[in-house]
């Protein structure tokens, strides 16, 4: 799951393929993905994984690692 | 009411002389929603007046006197709206800045402000609890900071409006907008021409009393801050304002509020056509009734045609009528409007040659191989508007050239700024740096200020990113450049980066990683937008012009070039 949606980030909203993301590092005060992105890794995340983010949730405090992420999926979908 | 207060006809003194008028006529209208996640507050005339004059109260308290200028750094609700009218019923001239985000590096933006409050010498900043530490301790000895949090009651608007008042000559407020000497400009407005503005635009489309603004600009923007705060204040007009932040992670609420409200005016800048129409869940649409919306109003980027279709098409079972679609062209320096499509009817498309239009400058329309050019519509009255060659020398029609103005509604200079006041004002005449063309008395916008990067309607000076970059270990200073790459997606433009660095070694692996990084984060912490296209290219590899400049647009040609071939 982590490197589907490492992948998807890298080729599609960042455009550089090169560079890998390491689990904990910042994504969106990063640089690598901004706010009118936020939506379309949603989108993203609904059509692969079935999980549903309420917009309220698309924050930086929320969304800003491939870790946060990723549990924040797990914790949906364990509900 | 059956017209609206400020006409062609009926142009008060200044603002405040309005304000009089308005406590007198219809301080029980309602004039502001604010909406603030799931809670929506109403204030009437006179309860926003009275507010108001809290803040004035407080300014008045701490020794701030008509004509000083006072900063408002606050988030998007009544705090911020009523500040800015408080400080005006004091006459002191208020300006807002932008409030730090959650993506701002909080030492870089505090510099930022502190150059920004010494520069324009104001002694007054008003903000909120969160940020009164620090910003206190970044404008020590500069300015006295008061927390909008903590006001005490007090004040009464006749108090103020019982004083002298300004003279319509004097300076009503400053919008900030960005320069691309890294400080930002700020744009002095005088009531006269805030005043013309409004009555010469609100019959371009044809403002009444019972139109209802629905918004989620931001305030420190002229499109926010004239079309969608000072007009619908002014003229007694119901306006509901959400803020930016909110809007972008659920651009559904805009809507939402337009078919609570009966909306009929919204202003969009062309990246958001796209946005709600392609970032939006079909769920998060039941109930969306946009039948109410006279005009939605494209402005503050380039207008593509193609964003106008994806936004009906998506939006025209909810009711949203194709003759509700108007463009705009605006500025600060013109308070705000210079064009207006015709109210009903839906922008003229030129089909123009799209190589003569490189070639030889000159529009052709064609039926073959053509570029779309939405018209921005014609000079609101009160404004004329020229196109001149690089002499300044009037051209013809369909002759491509520089934008030049002159209109009742002009920026009175910019503040502190006597030398680029001088050299963008000549001889009453405002030359834009945009380039466009006329036909049939319509204005077409072809380009932009030479190499300005417009990211979801936000002004990028290309020159500030670079400047910001220059200092990274590893890139060849003076070897960088930032340029825009157009977003068919969505309708608006990205930011691209090309390095060179001195070490071959770290065209790849570990050292490409580290200068990437610092790259990315450093322009998302210090200008709240994000780079989309970063990469670093080995020495000699960008080009320069004759003149030894790191040429833009051919080093982005050259390397999306490159990136095609294997």
């Amino acid at each position: 799951m982590k490197d589907q949606i490492r992948t998807y980030i890298s080729q599609q909203l960042s455009n550089d393929p090169k560079y890998i993301f390491t689990d904990d590092e910042p994504l969106i005060s990063g640089g690598w993905v901004d706010s009118f992105d936020l939506t379309k890794l949603a989108v993203f995340i609904e059509e692969t994984f079935g999980v549903h983010f309420a917009d309220p949730e698309l924050t930086v405090d929320n969304m800003d690692t491939l870790n946060q992420i990723v549990s924040n999926i797990e914790a949906k979908l364990a509900r | 009411m059956t017209v609206v207060p400020i006409t062609l006809d009926a142009k008060p003194e200044t603002l405040l002389h309005q304000v009089r008028w308005l406590l007198e006529h219809c301080a029980d209208h309602r004039s502001v929603t604010v909406i603030s996640g799931e809670a929506e507050r109403s204030y009437s005339v006179g309860e926003f007046f009275h507010h108001a004059a809290r803040y004035a109260h407080a300014l008045d308290a701490i020794g701030a006197s008509p004509g000083e200028l006072v900063v408002l750094i606050l988030p998007q609700e009544e705090n911020a709206l009523f500040g800015f009218w408080g400080a005006m019923l004091l006459g002191a001239v208020p300006s807002m800045f932008a409030y730090l985000t959650d993506k701002l590096d909080p030492v870089r933006y505090y510099d930022s402000v502190r150059k920004l409050v010494q520069h324009a010498n104001a002694r007054f900043v008003i903000t909120d609890t969160a940020l009164f530490d620090p910003l206190s301790a970044a404008l020590d000895g500069l300015a006295v900071v008061i927390s909008a949090d903590t006001l005490q009651p007090g004040g009464d608007p006749a108090e103020y409006l019982a004083r002298p008042l300004p003279q319509t000559d004097s300076i009503a407020f400053l919008q900030h907008s960005s320069g691309s000497t890294g400080l930002q400009k700020g744009v002095m407005l005088s009531h006269r021409a805030v005043i013309n503005q409004l009555a010469s635009y609100g019959q371009a489309i044809e403002l009444a009393p019972d139109d209802v603004i629905v918004s989620w600009l931001p305030l420190y923007h002229d499109m926010g801050l004239i079309a969608a705060f000072i007009q619908p204040i002014m003229q007694a007009i119901h306006l509901v304002l959400m803020s930016p932040t909110a809007w972008v992670r659920a651009p559904q609420i805009l809507l939402q509020a337009i078919t609570r409200h009966r909306g009929s005016l919204v202003w969009l800048p062309n990246f958001a056509y796209n946005f709600l129409a392609t970032r939006i869940r079909d769920s998060a649409l039941d109930g969306i009734d946009l039948s109410s919306l006279r005009a939605v109003i494209n402005c503050s980027e380039p207008v593509y045609a193609e964003s106008h279709r994806v936004f009906t098409a998506r939006f025209a079972p909810f009711a949203l009528r194709e003759s509700a679609l108007m463009t705009c062209y605006a500025m600060a320096e013109n308070t705000f409007a210079v064009t207006s499509s015709q109210m009903n009817k839906i922008p003229r498309i030129d089909r123009v040659d799209r190589r003569r239009l490189a070639e030889e400058r000159i529009a052709y329309q064609t039926d073959g191989d053509a570029f779309e050019v939405v018209s921005c519509g014609t000079p609101i009255i009160g404004c004329q508007v020229r196109i001149v060659d690089a002499e300044r020398q009037t051209l013809p029609e369909r002759s491509i050239g520089e934008i030049a103005l002159q209109s009742d509604s002009m920026l009175s200079g910019y503040h502190n700024q006597v030398e680029i006041t001088a050299a963008a004002l000549v001889d009453g005449w405002y030359f834009t740096g945009d380039m466009g063309y006329l036909a049939d008395g319509e204005l077409y916008i072809t380009g932009r200020k030479k190499d300005l990067i417009i990211v979801g309607g936000k002004n990028i000076y290309p020159q500030d990113i670079e400047n910001l970059l220059n200092d990274i270990p590893g890139i060849h200073p003076g070897r960088i450049v930032a340029f825009g790459v157009d977003n068919t997606d969505l309708g608006t433009q990205d930011i691209g980066i090309l390095a060179e660095v001195d070490d071959p070694a770290d065209l790849e692996g570990e050292g490409r990683a580290v200068i990437v990084r610092t790259i990315r984060s450093r322009i998302a912490q210090s200008t709240d937008v994000s780079a989309r296209y970063v990469d670093l290219v080995p020495l000699r590899w960008l080009i320069k012009t004759s003149s030894g400049k790191i040429a833009r647009a051919a080093n982005r040609d050259k390397y999306f070039e490159a990136q095609k071939s294997p």
